[in-house]
């Protein structure tokens, strides 16, 4: 048995594996699901360390960046958790990341989650030279953003023009919503599709 | 000094990396990327961090032969069967033990178990979704729309309206204008939201990532 065929149905098995459990939950899917814990702990852990800590560690201490002995010790005050005596020192490497992340997110989010969306939202609306239909699309992207915001503006009573406001906000949430659900179930549909091309084609090779 | 000197490192680090931002200049220009590099180390040994707790957990369980212990035992063989290639053997080059067991254990079970979810999202939605107010039949309508949409048989049910009206036209639409307006109002306020807890946690006001005693 050649070491493709060999993967193939290696593969193969464990899908049916993990497919098991569509009937009821057993030990042949239990098997697959501890084994894909294990096998994507250690995925992770390999690229972690090929993509992380050797290029930006290794490879800096090596070039004797000793800037780099700061977050190798913050390192080693994570893994100190596992020392209950000198647990409290992964507080430091926690707050390290905390900090810098918090710095970077506010700076981030501002740009990408609010300043770009309101430059992308306030389009202009000058039908001159533009197609009828994306004046209105433009149009309607404004309204449901603003009226999305007002929605989930809660230092005000929804109530008189504010809530006929958010009811609006409401309606285009809803929409969004039910697409974003759709858009997964299909989603989720192409990978079973996937699963099942597999097994039928590769595995079989009844199609 | 437990908690004092986390609170400093976290206002420091937060301060910094604003800073920066404003100041595109040396010292301050160089420290975005030492930053970001040091907080992706950390992050890593935090991932590692992880692996090791797991790893002592499962040990724990063979050791005093918990229920189910058994498992155990693979996954560990799983963790080890993978680790040991990819940090040791020939590393994560292609056709090596990694790469055999990336292509044909980690991907094959990975997507099987995210297609498992079509099933339970289906069983799920068919008894959450009872078109009983407007905005739950909206969400339905909306949600029926994109899922035939992405599917040859929308085309085919809607075949006999013009170009332009068809099913995935209107799938197409719901996903450029009502769903990017709704994606937008929440980015905006999700936005909002991170910059108001940032500060807070920079500001110290919010020690809850500092855990208890």
């Amino acid at each position: 048995m050649s070491l493709e065929l060999f993967g193939t149905w290696l593969a193969a098995l464990l899908t049916l594996c993990i497919f098991s459990f569509l009937y009821k939950d057993n030990p042949f899917y239990k098997f697959a699901e501890h084994l894909f814990v294990g096998v994507s702990a250690g995925y992770w852990l390999c690229y972690n360390y090929w993509n992380m800590v050797k290029p930006n560690l290794i490879d800096n201490l090596e070039a004797h960046n000793w800037e780099y002995l700061l977050p190798l010790i913050l390192s080693a005050f994570m893994l100190m958790r596992l020392i209950p005596k000198v647990g409290w020192l992964s507080r430091w490497a926690i707050a390290f990341m905390i900090g810098s992340g918090a710095g970077l997110m506010i700076i981030t989010y501002l740009q990408s989650n609010f300043l770009e969306q309101i430059k992308s939202t306030l389009v202009s609306l000058d039908p001159t030279g533009l197609p009828w239909y994306v004046v209105l699309n433009s149009f309607l992207i404004f309204v449901g953003v603003v009226s999305g915001l007002v929605y989930f503006f809660f230092s005000k009573a929804h109530t008189g023009v504010t809530g006929g406001v958010a009811r609006v906000g409401v309606v285009f949430l809803m929409v969004c919503f039910g697409a974003s659900f759709g858009y997964t179930v299909m989603a989720r549909i192409s990978l079973l599709i996937g699963r099942m091309y597999f097994l039928l084609h590769d595995w079989l090779g009844l199609v | 000094m437990r908690r004092e000197i986390p609170l400093i490192i976290t206002f420091v680090c937060g301060i910094t990396m604003i800073v920066q931002f404003f100041i595109p200049h040396e010292p301050f220009g160089s420290m975005k990327s030492y930053f970001q590099q040091s907080y992706m180390i950390i992050a890593a040994f935090a991932m590692i961090l992880g692996i090791c707790n797991l790893t002592k957990l499962h040990v724990n369980k063979i050791r005093y032969k918990r229920p189910h212990w058994g498992y155990s035992i693979v996954l560990l063989a799983g963790l080890a069967g993978m680790t040991i290639p990819g940090l040791f053997v020939g590393a994560i080059k292609e056709g090596g033990i990694f790469d055999f067991l990336f292509k044909n254990v980690h991907v094959p079970m990975q997507s099987t178990m995210f297609s498992l979810l079509a099933f339970f999202v289906a069983s799920a939605s068919y008894r959450a979704f009872r078109a009983r107010t407007l905005d739950a039949a909206l969400l339905l309508v909306a949600g029926f729309i994109v899922m035939l949409g992405r599917a040859p048989i929308g085309d085919a049910m809607t075949s006999f309206l013009p170009e332009g009206g068809q099913m995935s036209d209107v799938a197409n639409w719901i996903m450029a204008v009502p769903n990017t307006a709704g994606q937008r109002a929440i980015m905006m306020g999700a936005g909002l939201g991170v910059v108001a807890t940032s500060l807070r946690v920079i500001l110290g006001i919010e020690r809850s990532y500092l855990g208890g005693d």
